[in-house]
């Protein structure tokens, strides 16, 4: 019985192929389940009994807010694993997650205030589900930000694993405390907790959405990742030797 | 904890030589609270309501600026590089330093504070329990401060990156520092809000100083 080596794609040399055979799938995913969920979600799904049509943008606000924690989720842990075993990949893929999370929570946000505009008859009210996502886009902000900030890449890769990780342990206590935050100061006037069940075809239709949304994410970070290996690289015998890079040097 | 002492000892007599540094700090709290009062309007009703979170919120911005010099100018003289080869573990040194900097920056604006609130007009009891609040509050920003200023030591534009990074894992000191004033206020209970600014305040306390060491070795390689 050979030993499982659990570092094996945790080398640049062999993460880059594997990463790069893996990419065209999860795009395929991302448009199968993409273009089945809007079509569930448009065409197949009922009208809203309070909301009408203008509930149908949830297809893709919800999924964008779930992969904007979990994406944060992901990329403290790959921080962690960064600091731990000191893997060069394991910050490649902490950075490359963090604009993709941005992205979503962003995505979170103009959708939400779409949504709320003709719901709400407001663009914004200081929700704690609102603020909490905006909180949330300012810690992306921050983790890219340092990032950016410092120009020796390792230094720039530990210091922000140790923020990524910081943030981690905050979320939590900033969630809770926008929440009763909101309580205090104004009561909810909308509470989506307490809307009623769903109908299956929208439940159906929102967990494609969401899957598309976890294939799109990975396939964005892996192609990233990619290239951030290549640049880190590109010293390197094997980034040498790939037919990509000999290519761009003849 | 020798090492603690004369840390915190080094820094506070460094203060004293340089008090221009804290008086500044003072003055840009009074400056800023008093700027609202002239760009809201001066209805005593307004300026009551808005004075927890506006003190607070004047609070968290002085102790940015302080921060700043946390550890700069250590490490610009090599003071710092010192510190991490005593044969003493790195966290006490960053202790002593988060002490000192609460010393210096957060208990001149505990006692500040309730000046401020006279002017807003703020009651009695509504005062105590801002001094109260901010007494338990600032060390938190001290010690998360601290995390923010190592890990943007000798950084482009450090002191921008400095509150980006920072204000935002402030936010949960800032909702229980002046909800505590708002419910006292308003004639609530406030214990809720001051055990969990004690509670908050034990976390920072024990995983500050840790996170701080970590990014400062990270920050001197």
């Amino acid at each position: 019985m050979t030993r499982l080596n659990w570092f094996t794609f945790s080398s640049p040399a062999t993460f880059y192929p594997l990463a790069g055979k893996c990419i065209p799938w999860l795009w395929a995913i991302t448009a199968v389940f993409g273009l089945s969920g809007l079509f569930m979600g448009f065409f197949i799904a009922p009208t809203d009994a309070v909301q009408g049509e203008g509930y149908r943008i949830i297809f893709v606000h919800v999924p964008a807010s779930w992969m904007s924690m979990l994406i944060y989720l992901v990329m403290a842990g790959w921080a962690g694993a960064g600091l731990m075993f000191n893997t060069r990949l394991s910050y490649v893929m902490a950075q490359a997650l963090a604009p993709t999370g941005a992205l979503m929570a962003v995505l979170s946000l103009a959708t939400g205030s779409l949504w709320g505009k003709p719901m709400w008859g407001t663009w914004w009210i200081w929700d704690a589900r609102l603020t909490s996502e905006l909180i949330l886009l300012f810690l992306y902000l921050g983790y890219m930000g340092l990032h950016a900030s410092i120009d020796d890449t390792r230094r720039a890769d530990k210091a922000s694993a140790i923020l990524a990780l910081v943030g981690v342990v905050n979320v939590p206590i900033i969630y809770f405390s926008v929440k009763w935050w909101n309580t205090l100061h104004q009561g909810a006037s909308v509470s989506l907790t307490k809307s009623p069940s769903m109908a299956q075809t929208m439940l159906l239709a929102m967990l494609l959405m969401t899957f598309c949304f976890w294939a799109y994410s990975m396939a964005v970070a892996l192609q990233r990742a990619r290239a951030m290996v290549l640049e880190r690289e590109r010293y390197t015998d094997w980034a040498q030797q790939l037919p990509e890079v000999r290519r761009g040097q003849a | 904890m020798n090492a603690v002492w004369s840390i915190v000892q080094r820094d506070l007599s460094l203060a004293a030589r340089r008090r221009s540094e804290v008086l500044t700090l003072l003055f840009f709290f009074l400056v800023v609270t008093s700027l609202f009062p002239l760009g809201v309007g001066a209805d005593p009703q307004l300026l009551n309501k808005i004075a927890p979170g506006v003190i607070w919120v004047c609070a968290l911005l002085a102790t940015m600026l302080g921060l700043q010099r946390l550890f700069a100018p250590d490490l610009a003289d090599g003071s710092l590089e010192q510190m991490a080869l005593v044969p003493a573990p790195l966290m006490g040194l960053v202790t002593g330093k988060i002490l000192a900097h609460w010393v210096l920056c957060g208990l001149p604006l505990v006692v500040m504070a309730p000046l401020m609130g006279l002017m807003f007009g703020l009651p009695t009891d509504a005062l105590w329990m801002l001094a109260w609040s901010l007494l338990l509050g600032t060390p938190v920003l001290s010690c998360i401060g601290a995390i923010g200023a190592a890990l943007t030591l000798g950084v482009r534009q450090g002191g921008a990156m400095l509150s980006l990074l920072v204000l935002p894992l402030l936010i949960p000191v800032l909702i229980f520092g002046s909800g505590a004033v708002i419910a006292q206020l308003s004639g609530l209970e406030a214990d809720g809000y001051i055990s969990l600014l004690a509670a908050l305040l034990l976390l920072s306390l024990t995983f500050a100083p840790w996170a701080t060491a970590a990014a400062l070795k990270i920050a001197l390689e």
